[in-house]
């Protein structure tokens, strides 16, 4: 196999793993962000959103 | 004065809510300053010549080295966040190690892969078990171990502290692997960059070589602080979730 063989192949994994890297925080993110946005349309806010009476529950963060 | 600054802006950090304000002002100008410095660094690294004995495989460490360099730093942050975990109790600690241990294990990944795919035509061998490659070996498995360690648990404080544990324990292979190539007889070169006396290696590649190191690093921030911005959502769908649950059982 020739050096080019070896350059090519390191590159091309280096860029495929960083692509997934990308890709997977990427999607990651955008998935919570729809799940928080859908929990939102269905009237379920942050502890610190509702009103004072009802937050007598603890969560983090 | 500085340092009750810095602990003031530490201590600021500690407000997911302010956290989360801060990434996204500052996540699109990291990403596209990461972008040119790849640019900029894949242009030099095929631009600038090759070396007088090993011919064209030299752009092999244009990727390497700066994979290697951050498979340490990355577990170095982590180590930090553990002490932030145990010691100072920050709440932004755990979430941090918890989002950096994949982006470490990537890293580490590529720097195996493209060291093994350099040794075949410089050494003559994919693999050997010598004392770097076996201890870079070593700082992959436990990067697998501590993403294991953080699924399997439910409760994630209880994950944050025995994960913290952990890293602080494991952080002693780092400075095996920074010095394995001077305490042990290997097949792996001496270090060329980052030396008491200076750099031994030439400018011509130096140039591309740090480029791409300050590219990569970069973009283990980025991706970092984009990881901890996810997980922090992911926490708040989980509370949120919980609290619709318990409301609901308030109700019925």
């Amino acid at each position: 196999m020739t050096h080019t063989f070896y350059i090519a192949l390191s590159y091309s994994v280096t860029a495929s793993v960083a692509l997934c890297l990308i890709g997977w925080v990427w999607l990651d993110g955008r998935a919570r962000r729809r799940e928080l946005a859908e929990l939102e349309a269905s009237g379920i806010g942050r502890r610190s959103s509702q009103p004072k009476g009802d937050a007598a529950q603890s969560y983090k963060p | 004065m500085t340092e009750s600054l810095a602990i003031t802006k530490l201590s600021d950090l500690a407000n997911p809510t302010r956290f989360l304000a801060l990434a996204a002002r500052i996540l699109p100008w990291m990403a596209a300053v990461t972008a040119s410095l790849f640019a900029i660094g894949l242009y030099l690294s095929f631009a600038t010549e090759g070396d007088y004995q090993q011919g064209q495989t030299v752009r092999i460490m244009y990727v390497h080295v700066p994979a290697a360099w951050l498979s340490m730093m990355c577990y170095s942050v982590m180590a930090l966040s553990a002490i932030g975990t145990l010691v100072w109790r920050h709440p932004l600690a755990d979430v941090s190690h918890k989002a950096a241990a994949p982006l470490g294990a990537a890293f580490t990944l590529i720097a195996l892969a493209t060291g093994s795919l350099w040794g075949r035509p410089m050494w003559g061998t994919w693999w050997v078990w010598d004392a770097r490659l076996t201890s870079v070996f070593v700082l992959f498995l436990m990067y697998l171990g501590l993403i294991a360690l953080n699924r399997a648990m439910d409760d994630p404080s209880k994950a944050a502290r025995v994960s913290a544990v952990l890293i602080l324990v494991g952080f002693v292979n780092i400075p095996i692997i920074k010095f394995s190539v001077d305490w042990w007889n290997t097949l792996h070169q001496p270090a060329s960059v980052i030396r008491l006396d200076g750099p031994t290696i030439d400018g011509e590649f130096l140039w591309p070589l740090l480029v791409m190191a300050i590219a990569f690093t970069l973009l283990f921030f980025t991706l970092h602080i984009a990881a901890m911005r996810n997980e922090i959502w992911r926490r708040r769908v989980a509370a949120q979730r919980r609290l619709a649950a318990r409301a609901a059982g308030r109700e019925a």
